[in-house]
């Protein structure tokens, strides 16, 4: 059901992990639809982003695009990065299943979080990127049944 | 490869398909037919139709032949409505039926049906005294399974079926899972109808039956020729028919040999993973449970992950996460039990079959381990919780 491209990316995930104080976090998707997408992000002072890592919690797909992702921001300026969009991702994995194509759009979001949170932060105002969606956890539920 | 999955499907055993193969060839004849040629097709058909009744204790009229359980399912709810519908309306049902009933009753609720959906624990076991509770005057049937598909939990089939004979209400029981596995006697279990699916016991895919106690009421649920007593026409599948009587005659024979071995193997797995891997609980009963079903959640996971990297291992599974069920949400009857979305959707659910060994499941545990360790790695769930643990 996924391509060699999307199988790659799940198998070997590039740039899994996190970055310790990193210029800009972004945490998108939720427990329930079982998708969750971390983004960090390393941006230097000419707004080149040095370094990006992620964390998945989701279907193979969602690993894939994650990973694929992280691919085409890394050594962009922030303002190329923003022109990656889940249509980017998803033909950089040569296509992924109908009922897939969330992941790819959660991926973009992803990205824009965390540069939303490195805009936040620095004070800056980046053309076409809006405040995202808050994520939402199932931590209510969680202290209520702990 | 290790196959985990024969709550999906099993592999049809070599002696059903020798059985059936003369039925393609020299005795393809229509069991409709006057010639000797037919006359060897229905000869075949009544035999199987006679082993079948006979493994549940019914009488071989009372076994009509569907395309499996989830035909039997409709054509048992369908049925009930529409010829009870002037008694009443009300129908009783559990909220972790498989989607051929719950589907059905939704349907049926569409047509001026009302449905209650019974809660149930969080071993998955229905409430006795909650489905007393529910009954009412215009009650017509209660459709509870005999065993969950998902998490092996066994239904307190004989306690319904009593409850059911004294209210004078009907008992379907989907015993897809359950039949093969467990013994079962319609007679002292008081079940009015019942559905069962061959591919499940080493059968054939696409056969299976209703059965359905004298004297129902019962309208045709296909019409046309005068098959199945009329019931549902059409020419049977006879090398199926025939497959499924020789299903069920060895899985007849088997059972105890079976049931003991896999019990075995079963609890070994269910132990293993539960304490080797952290983080993880058993979902369903832990007596009552079908003897070939382990159904564990590892937290901060997803299942369809995990399933991709056991089947590059050659392990065959599956889980009850939302990618895997082709909906946004996970496993219904996860949820039923209370679970919380993020559990369910990483369940996964493996079931055992007589050929597998203890070497096989000591193979499963080390992969599991390996894989939910790396997909913890990857999960932003597992760095939260681990940062939320250093700064208690
Ligand atoms: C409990 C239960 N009911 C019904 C069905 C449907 O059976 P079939 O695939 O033969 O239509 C299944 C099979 O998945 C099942 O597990």
């Amino acid at each position: 059901m996924y391509t060699e491209k999307v199988m790659d990316h799940f198998q070997n995930p590039r740039n899994m992990g996190e970055i310790e104080n990193p210029a800009g976090v972004g945490t998108v998707g939720n427990a329930k639809c079982g998708d969750i997408m971390r983004m960090y992000l390393d941006i230097d002072d000419a707004g080149i982003i040095q370094d990006v890592k992620f964390k998945t919690f989701g279907c193979g797909a969602a690993v894939a695009t994650s990973s694929m992702a992280t691919e085409l921001v890394k050594g962009k300026r922030v303002e190329e990065a923003m022109q990656v969009t889940n249509k980017a991702v998803m033909e950089a994995l040569d296509g992924l299943p109908p009922a897939k194509v969330h992941c790819s759009l959660l991926a973009e979001e992803a990205i824009h979080a965390a540069l939303w949170d490195y805009a936040q932060k620095h004070h800056l105002v980046i053309e076409g990127l809006k405040e995202p969606k808050k994520d939402i956890h199932e931590d209510e539920e969680e202290e209520e049944a702990d | 490869m290790i196959y985990l999955d024969n709550a999906a499907t099993t592999k049809t055993a070599p002696e059903v398909v020798e059985a059936m193969l003369p039925y393609f060839t020299e005795h393809f004849g229509n069991a409709s037919s006057i010639y000797a040629l037919g006359s060897a097709s229905k000869k075949a058909v009544n035999a199987a139709r006679r082993t079948i009744a006979e493994s549940i204790g019914a009488k071989m009229e009372e076994i009509y032949f569907t395309a499996g359980g989830s035909e039997s399912d409709n054509w048992a709810l369908k049925a009930v409505a529409e010829a009870y519908e002037g008694k009443g309306r009300h129908i009783i049902t559990s909220k972790i039926e498989h989607h051929a009933v719950l589907h059905t009753c939704e349907y049926l609720q569409k047509n001026g049906f009302e449905v209650t959906y019974l809660d149930v624990d969080e071993t998955g076991l229905i409430s006795v005294e909650a489905l007393k509770a529910a009954i009412r005057p215009d009650t017509i049937l209660i459709s509870i399974m005999f065993a969950n598909n998902e998490i092996g939990t066994i239904e307190p089939i004989a306690e319904i079926g009593a409850i059911a004979k004294k209210h004078g209400i009907l008992f379907h029981t989907d015993a897809v899972q359950a039949f093969g596995q467990l013994p079962i006697d319609v007679e002292e279990l008081h079940i009015d109808l019942l559905s069962a699916s061959a591919h499940k016991l080493n059968g054939p895919k696409g056969i299976g039956f209703l059965y359905v106690r004298n004297g129902l009421k019962l309208r045709s649920f296909i019409h046309g020729g005068a098959q199945e007593r009329s019931k549902r026409a059409g020419t049977e599948n006879v090398p199926a028919i025939v497959g499924f009587g020789k299903a069920v005659e060895r899985a007849m024979l088997m059972m105890e040999e079976k049931t003991q071995k896999e019990l075995k193997l079963r609890d070994y797995l269910m132990k293993h993973l539960e304490e080797e891997v952290p983080y993880a609980f058993v979902n369903g009963h832990r007596k009552n449970r079908l003897p070939n079903n382990v159904n564990i959640s590892f937290r901060f996971i997803e299942g369809e992950s995990l399933l991709i990297m056991l089947d590059m291992k050659g392990i065959c599974a599956s889980s009850g996460s939302a990618c895997t069920s082709g909906s946004l949400d996970p496993s219904h009857v996860l949820l039923a039990i209370g679970l919380k979305h993020e559990e369910a959707h990483g369940s996964l659910r493996l079931t055992l079959s007589e050929e597998n060994t203890m070497e096989e499941m000591d193979v499963v545990v080390e992969e599991v381990k390996e894989i939910v360790d790396k997909l913890r790695a990857m999960s932003p769930l597992y760095e939260d919780f681990v940062k939320k643990q250093g700064k208690q």
